[in-house]
């Protein structure tokens, strides 16, 4: 009872994380490369993501902050912070990199300020919510996870 | 993950040449992942082992550079993001356009228009955008097919076209095309041995590549000179070289090749000089037949000094000793190689060139530092004697050239090296040697050599060790195919004309032309290794050396990017000493010396072509002037040109001296 209501969880909280906009199609791929060779796979992924991303948040940080503001390099670490949550799928946070880097573009410092605090929420909201989600699919144990949310 | 594959020795790739692709395959397929981005490369591997590739990835690109130096035939295809910290995306390619010649995928989460269409122009063959999906890397493998199978039927036109009269464009006289249809030939028969003798691997599967002879590339260079390097365009290009057979796609991929070639050439300089010098002291090295078989050939072709006849005898015979196919004198490829050793052998005549002979492993590449890899360098060292003389007259007239030439050849005190201070120059350089011997139009043939010493590196390195300058990435050792143009693809190259003389062990790194990746096929007596060593491009730089004295410098690419710059200027020069190049092809393309306006171009742009050429070392023997150019480009053109030229050479040592334009440099002049 306990599984089937654990397993219960963990597909109701990914579809809502579906549905809320959070993760895309992206994170379905990387579930499907889990197996019993690689069952971590997916959570091992999003812990390398959580490390990168933090160096490039504070780098963009540091940079925020120097003046004058250098655009070049903010789209340059941006771009490769887009990158990396694409890869995940973490849609919320890669739409927030693409506004920013259009406010980059324009040579907009405070639109990439904004930007960048936003993008940092969801970031947060995010690695909140995926936290929660591999806790609660560590407790339903290893079942099929890369079903696909409707 | 494994970087080579089990199968064969030499091609380590699941598609064995010649083989329609295995059971198994894409299983196994051999990749390489490039992304600075730590999530997306685990990604990526995990994805591509769910396709049952053999994955190895790396964070950056200098260290995936080296990889695949390292394991010529180790990598079938490479994936790369386009964004990345420490080398832009496109440069790499660029490289191992050149140098490898291997398909490479580029990816990016920028899918902006003008980003993708950078992918195209610079030679990606696919463009993916991220977050990549598992379903797009499933048919990667599409990729490697259908290179593969580019190169062959290139190969085969450009075959037809080269075998049958010699167009009119070509300027050179009779012999040149004699050279380089006895090239053909030979390269022919010389397949067909091999194909008995190879093992099934790459080897035999003719590379579908153009074989960008020397007179097809001089074709091209008129070309490419008569609409202005600005507006030449492929099919435009094409119309006026009015070569039968030839496809757009061949002059449009030749003309990106040589437009890197050029851009590198911008980017090098001084260097060459001291290539030159040491390539020639690196002639012994080739003799010995040692890993730079084909390059030193060329390299001491490439110093132009020496008859292309003497070349090929040298190449005859130091190939010969290392081939198998001890009747044939020397695969086409290693003729060209031989070239580079002929013309030590003929100048001197004396003992310095009798080492030729001898198996010792040449040191040309001796000098070369960075590529080279270590063992290619010894073999340099060892047999750098002949070409010391080599180098020696190299030098002297050249006086840019053997600087670097010296400097490969340095591994051995050569007296005869030309460039006594080549010698030391030898020793640091091996990016360096390709530099310097490029421009200066250096040891024609020295450049070849000098290049192959790095195992990936097609720079030639002039030689630095006696032992043909082309030293190419010694660890081919057979192949050596020394065309050089598609240097990346010869790791035969190299290979080829060690062997006889230079002792074709490892050098193949040239890739025949067309870019054999795997050991090209024309040299098949060369064991073709697949060795990317070749990568030649430095033979054209190498070849340089030929026009003058540094034979050595001919080509020695460095690296591979350098070599390309350098083999163009040399090869201008060697293409007027002809005789360099035959060496010099290889060397050539390092565009050494072309002092010839002709190569002008070929200088400037021919960066593309300089690896590429440096893989071809051709062994042209042309002995007429006009065929100078050829020579030069003899390298672009495929080692089978290089080869036949040195076989012409070997016939005629005596007499080839005249060929080379190097006014009568003779090694006697070379200081030793």
């Amino acid at each position: 009872m306990d599984k089937i209501n654990s397993r219960r969880q963990v597909a109701a909280m990914k579809q809502s994380l579906f549905d809320q906009g959070y993760l895309d199609e992206q994170f379905i791929q990387l579930e499907e490369l889990q197996d019993d060779a690689n069952p971590n796979f997916v959570e091992e992924i999003v812990t390398l993501y959580y490390r990168d991303s933090s160096r490039l948040i504070s780098n963009l940080d540091h940079t925020l902050e120097r003046n004058p503001v250098d655009f070049n390099k903010l789209d340059t670490i941006m771009h490769q912070f887009k990158g990396s949550s694409s890869s995940i799928g973490a849609k919320k946070v890669k739409a927030e990199c693409t506004l920013f880097m259009e406010y980059c573009r324009a040579r907009n410092g405070e639109g990439c300020r904004r930007s960048f605090q936003q993008m940092k929420k969801e970031y947060a909201t995010l690695r909140k919510k995926l936290e929660t989600y591999f806790h609660l699919a560590r407790q339903a144990g290893p079942v099929e996870t890369a079903f696909r949310p409707k | 993950m494994n970087l080579s594959n089990g199968k064969g020795s030499t091609s380590s790739s699941p598609l064995k040449a010649g083989d329609s692709v295995s059971d198994q395959f894409p299983a196994g397929l051999r990749v390489l992942v490039v992304d600075d981005d730590p999530t997306c490369l685990m990604i990526l591997e995990r994805m591509l082992r769910a396709c049952l590739y053999e994955v190895t990835k790396c964070q950056r690109a200098e260290v995936a550079l080296s990889l695949l130096r390292e394991n010529k035939n180790g990598f079938d295809i490479v994936l790369s993001d386009v964004h990345m910290p420490d080398m832009d995306g496109f440069k790499l390619l660029e490289h191992i356009g050149l140098e490898m010649d291997l398909p490479v995928i580029m990816m990016s989460a920028d899918d902006g228009k003008h980003v993708v269409m950078k992918g195209v122009t610079h030679g990606a063959c696919d463009y993916l955008i991220k977050p990549v999906r598992i379903e797009a890397l499933k048919n990667i493998w599409q990729h490697v097919i259908r290179k593969r199978k580019n190169g062959l039927r290139d190969v085969e036109q450009s075959g037809s076209v080269e075998e049958g009269d010699q167009p009119p464009k070509v300027s050179d006289d009779g012999d040149y095309s004699s050279s380089v249809n006895e090239a053909r030939s030979s390269k022919k028969r010389r397949d067909e041995d091999e194909e008995g003798d190879e093992k099934d691997d790459s080897s035999t599967l003719k590379k579908p590549r153009v074989v960008w002879s020397v007179e097809l590339h001089q074709q091209f260079m008129a070309a490419v000179n008569q609409l202005g390097i600005d507006k030449a365009v492929p099919k435009k290009i094409l119309e006026l070289m009015n070569v039968p057979g030839l496809t757009r796609e061949n002059v449009a991929s030749h003309l990106q090749k040589y437009r890197l070639y050029l851009r590198r050439l911008s980017g090098v300089s001084q260097q060459q000089g001291n290539l030159n010098n040491s390539f020639m002291s690196s002639q012994e090295a080739t003799f010995g037949g040692t890993s730079i078989n084909g390059i030193d050939l060329q390299t001491l072709s490439a110093a132009g000094q020496f008859p292309s006849q003497s070349l090929a005898k040298l190449q005859a015979t130091g190939l010969g000793r290392t081939t198998a196919k001890a009747g044939v004198p020397m695969p086409l490829s290693d003729q060209k190689n031989l070239f580079s050793f002929e013309n030590p052998r003929l100048r001197f005549g004396e003992g310095s060139l009798q080492h030729l002979s001898n198996s010792k492993p040449i040191n040309l590449l001796h000098g070369i530092p960075t590529n080279m890899e270590p063992k290619q360098l010894a073999n340099l060292h060892q047999s750098t004697q002949p070409l010391g003389s080599l180098n020696m007259r190299v030098n002297a007239p050249v006086t840019q050239n053997n600087p670097l030439l010296m400097q490969m050849a340095q591994s051995q005190p050569r007296g005869q090296m030309l460039g006594e201070n080549a010698g030391s120059h030898v020793t640091r350089f091996p990016s360096s040697l390709v530099q310097p011997t490029v421009s200066n139009g250096i040891s024609n043939g020295v450049l070849g050599n000098g290049i192959a010493g790095t195992s990936n590196i097609t720079t030639y390195n002039p030689v630095q060790q006696n032992s043909s300058l082309l030293s190419f990435p010694m660890n081919q050792t057979n192949e050596i195919s020394v065309s050089n143009f598609p240097l990346r693809s010869s790791p035969g190259i190299t290979s080829i004309t060690n062997k006889g003389m230079f002792h074709e062990e490892g050098t193949s790194g040239i890739k025949g032309p067309g870019g054999f990746v795997q050991g090209y096929d024309m040299f098949n007596e060369l064991h073709h290794q697949k060795s990317h060593d070749w990568d030649l491009t430095n033979t054209g730089m190498t070849y340089d050396a030929a026009h003058h004295a540094n034979p050595l410098q001919g080509n020695i690419d460095v690296s591979p990017s350098v070599l390309v710059h350098q083999s163009f200027p040399t090869m201008h020069q060697t293409v007027q000493n002809r005789d360099t190049t035959s060496i010099g092809k290889a060397m050539f393309s390092t565009g050494e010396g072309m002092h010839q306006s002709n190569l002008q171009n070929v200088g400037q742009h021919h960066n593309n072509l300089l690896l590429d050429n440096s893989v071809r070392v051709k062994a042209e023997r042309i002995p007429d002037p006009s065929c100078q150019i050829n020579n030069l480009f003899a390298d672009q053109y495929g080692q089978e040109d290089l080869v036949s030229a040195f076989l012409k050479q070997q016939e005629s040592i005596g007499t080839s001296e005249n060929e080379f334009d190097f006014d009568g440099y003779s090694l006697d002049n070379i200081p030793v």
